[in-house]
């Protein structure tokens, strides 16, 4: 249904007029506060809160993990262990950041959370389905964790065979953990995509849809086409590893290199699951904090649909040295590169959307300015990594190391940390203190830069990953990286503090940024159904403001 | 448009749930998931499909003695078993739509026979197999094909026929499930037979994968 002259003006919507009526409409909350109602609930809300509390113990298990390394890599022989515990910690950090805190953040958190309330529905379509896909992300990880700690492995998180079909170490449950938490990942995608067709409230057209939904509909139809050929090669493996089936094994007349292609068709795209939301939150954030409408709201949603289309052929750059032909080897890196253009379609558009916007400087802001950073550098070195001749003798070096955490982590954790401040006063409706935000915010994007900038340096000069031992020349570089590392750790310590204190001393807010995104036309915290009253009406696009340099009333030309 | 023509309450069957519109978009998005799934589920047979290519490739020789060591018949019966059982499962949604409840029963249970006669057929075919030697990787001992990649061909053999029998197992549990429903509540109706749909779907696919895992290791 298309708007009509019934709509309400902007502002002027059912739930909102309710503001001071809290007391009257319990909040997802406070409506059950049993032990059972949280963990037996369909709200979207609640479950997108329980996997907020889960993947954030995992982030710090993972980040704590990342420190040893640091640590271990201080000095250019053994500093605090041996060098097979360094294999299995560095083996754990990545399967842990990866597949448990990477993949699901802000799909699995901000997507649940926020998914329905930007297309107006109640629930997402398959609440059930979506509760049993955090059990089951919980039984994968819980699988994961114990064969880590019961031996745990040491083949790095790509489990490589032949090498990970004969290791003595305990790979199987992990890969089979690895396997089981594909299947959440399946599921939430399916439930996103069924949601975003079928659950949008009359007036929300496709190109009426906030640009956070686009990226979380590209970015699930990645999961749904992808995860479940990673799932057989890893229940492949595992079988490998117990039986010797020979499947990837050269003894056997199995080709490891297949094993590589099955792999990276999975784990590239995999990639922009992990930064394909990013650019979403991005978008809203941009636009919410510039007060302007998005420049170019169809070619920002186009292009996630172009990245999560070419993303899925350009796995092979991950092989350049695998003895694919030099002809493969262009054609990989001719599509890698696709992917840088249609991120800087995206860049630009954000960028067009400051430009001449009342920019109000908050912490969300903040980290937006450090993933503009993170986006093109990581990007443009993402370039550079897929040309042929350049990737040869970076392959394996800690530059490529430095390249995807730049991209992978620095976008995506600016993106999660941003997402995490600008929707904190939505999901709790209370606000933090504005000033150690930006305090952390700096801390953790000069964190970051001290802590990868030297990897690019040392990665260059040729000191491979995954070493334990370096030669005394990298020492000063490798040292410098583990002191950003701790200044990174520092700003999370007070970003947990303020956060913690905010929970629960916190001022009563309900739309603090005065955003205009669909989420924020109900309560905050919303009700248990989303909405209290009719069901909202979207007379306007979402990302809509009023030019602040033109007359009052007047509407923005972009 | 959506919540207004929609008055639950007047049908019986069909229960709309709280969060959704209308039946129509209920049972849209049901269907919708099924078939996301069911292309996930290709996807994943899909992964073997790309080994069994690769490795064909590499070992010729052995793969054509290989697929010639399998017993046609038995594969051939299994086929026309499996088709049979895809029909009886697309009329059990024809009688659910007409809410003949009882032949929604009978249907199932014949799709649910047929299944078991693949699965039984299967097995004596596996018990064949670990009979002769004809298994997978390190434990393959048959004297009669010595070629290299011989052993690596009943690896893609077994992984894939174990998985395909995996799915049936899943699929007639599916059908199980429909046919109690059927017999005992029996309130499936023209405008409530999306249970029967989707498993019958499910069932569709499972007979589908089995229709290119049967030309691939038995024929060519």
């Amino acid at each position: 249904m298309t708007p009509s002259s019934s709509i309400a003006a902007p502002g002027a919507v059912p739930g909102h007029e309710a503001t001071d009526d809290h007391g009257h409409h319990p909040s997802y909350l406070t409506d059950g506060t049993t032990v059972k109602s949280w963990l037996l609930t369909v709200d979207h809300k609640r479950i997108g809160i329980m996997y907020m509390a889960w993947i954030l113990l995992f982030f710090l298990v993972g980040g704590i993990f990342a420190l040893l390394i640091r640590i271990e890599l201080l000095t250019p022989g053994p500093t605090i262990m041996d060098a097979m515990t360094y294999n299995r910690v560095f083996t754990l950090h990545g399967i842990v950041m990866i597949f448990l805190f990477m993949i699901p953040a802000i799909p699995a958190i901000f997507g649940n959370f926020l998914l329905p309330l930007m297309l107006g529905a109640k629930d997402v379509a398959f609440p059930r389905l979506n509760l049993l896909s955090l059990y089951v992300y919980l039984a994968g990880a819980g699988f994961a964790l114990w064969g880590m700690l019961n031996g745990g492995l040491d083949t790095g998180w790509t489990f490589y065979t032949p090498y990970s079909a004969h290791t003595t170490t305990t790979v199987a449950p992990v890969l089979f953990g690895a396997f089981i938490i594909g299947f959440s990942s399946i599921l939430t995608g399916m439930n996103f995509i069924v949601t975003t067709h079928t659950m949008r409230a009359p007036g929300i057209t496709w190109f009426k849809m906030p640009l956070m939904v686009w990226a979380l509909y590209a970015t699930s139809c990645i999961q749904v086409l992808a995860t479940p050929v990673i799932g057989l090669l890893l229940l492949l493996v595992t079988a490998e590893n117990l039986f010797s089936l020979g499947m990837f094994d050269v003894a056997r007349g199995g080709d490891p290199v297949l094993f590589q292609h099955l792999f990276w068709f999975y784990s590239h795209p995999a990639v922009y699951i992990m930064v394909l939301p990013a650019f979403g939150v991005m978008s809203e954030i941009v636009s919410a904090f510039s007060r302007k409408n998005i420049f170019g709201y169809r070619a920002v949603a186009y292009s996630s649909v172009g990245i999560a289309f070419v993303g899925f052929f350009a796995w092979g750059h991950h092989m350049f040295v695998s003895g694919q032909s030099t002809f493969n080897a262009g054609v990989f890196g001719v599509l890698s590169m696709l992917v840088g253009v249609f991120t800087a379609i995206k860049v630009f558009n954000w960028v067009g959307t400051v430009y001449k916007g009342a920019v109000e400087f908050s912490t969300p802001f903040a980290y937006f300015c450090g993933f503009l950073f993170f986006t093109v550098f990581g990007g443009m070195t993402g370039i550079a990594v897929a040309t042929v001749s350049l990737d040869v003798p970076w392959h394996d070096t800690y530059f490529v190391v430095a390249h995807f955490h730049f991209i992978m982590v620095g976008a995506t954790i600016m993106a999660f940390l941003a997402a995490l401040h600008y929707w904190f006063p939505k999901m709790f409706g209370k606000m933090y203190h504005e000033g150690w935000g930006l305090v952390s915010a700096a801390l953790i994007i000069l964190g970051f830069n001290a802590t990868f900038i030297p990897q690019f340096l040392v990665g260059n000069a040729g000191m491979p990953r995954r070493y334990y031992e370096y030669p005394e020349r990298f020492q000063a570089l490798n040292v410098a990286s583990t002191a950003g590392a701790s200044l990174l750790a520092f700003g999370f310590i007070i970003i947990a503090v303020y956060l913690t204190y905010a929970l629960i001393y916190g001022e009563r807010v309900d739309n603090p940024w005065n955003s205009k995104g669909y989420e924020w036309l109900t309560l905050s915290p919303p009700p248990t159904h989303n909405f209290i009253g009719p069901q909202p009406t979207y007379p306007e696009e979402p990302h809509f403001y009023v030019d602040p340099k033109k007359a009052e009333g007047e509407v923005s030309d972009v | 448009m959506s919540s207004a023509h929609v008055t639950p309450g007047s049908v019986p069957g069909p229960k709309l749930a709280a969060h959704f519109a209308s039946l129509e978009v209920q049972k849209h998005a049901a269907r919708l998931g099924m078939w996301l799934f069911l292309a996930t589920e290709i996807l994943l047979f899909a992964g073997l499909f790309a080994c069994y290519a690769a490795y064909r490739f590499l070992f010729p020789e052995a793969w054509a003695a290989s697929s010639r060591s399998l017993d046609l018949t038995m594969g051939t019966i299994n086929t026309v078993v499996l088709i049979t059982s895809s029909f009886t499962a697309a009329m059990a949604v024809h009688y659910a739509k007409e809410g003949k409840n009882k032949m929604v029963g009978h249907m199932n249970v014949l799709t649910l026979l047929m299944a078991m006669g693949f699965l039984v057929i299967k097995f004596f075919e596996y018990k064949h197999k670990f009979h002769i030697g004809t298994l997978p990787g390190r434990y393959y001992f048959y004297e009669g094909i010595q070629l290299p990649g011989a052993p690596l061909y009943f690896t893609v053999y077994f992984a894939s026929t174990a998985l395909h029998a995996l799915h049936v197992v899943i699929g007639m549990t599916v059908l199980a499930f429909a046919t109690v429903r059927a017999y005992r509540v029996g309130d499936f109706s023209a405008n409530n037979y999306t249970q029967v749909e989707l498993g019958s779907m499910y069932w569709h696919l499972v007979d589908l994968v089995w229709i290119f895992l049967f030309p691939m290791l038995y024929l060519v």
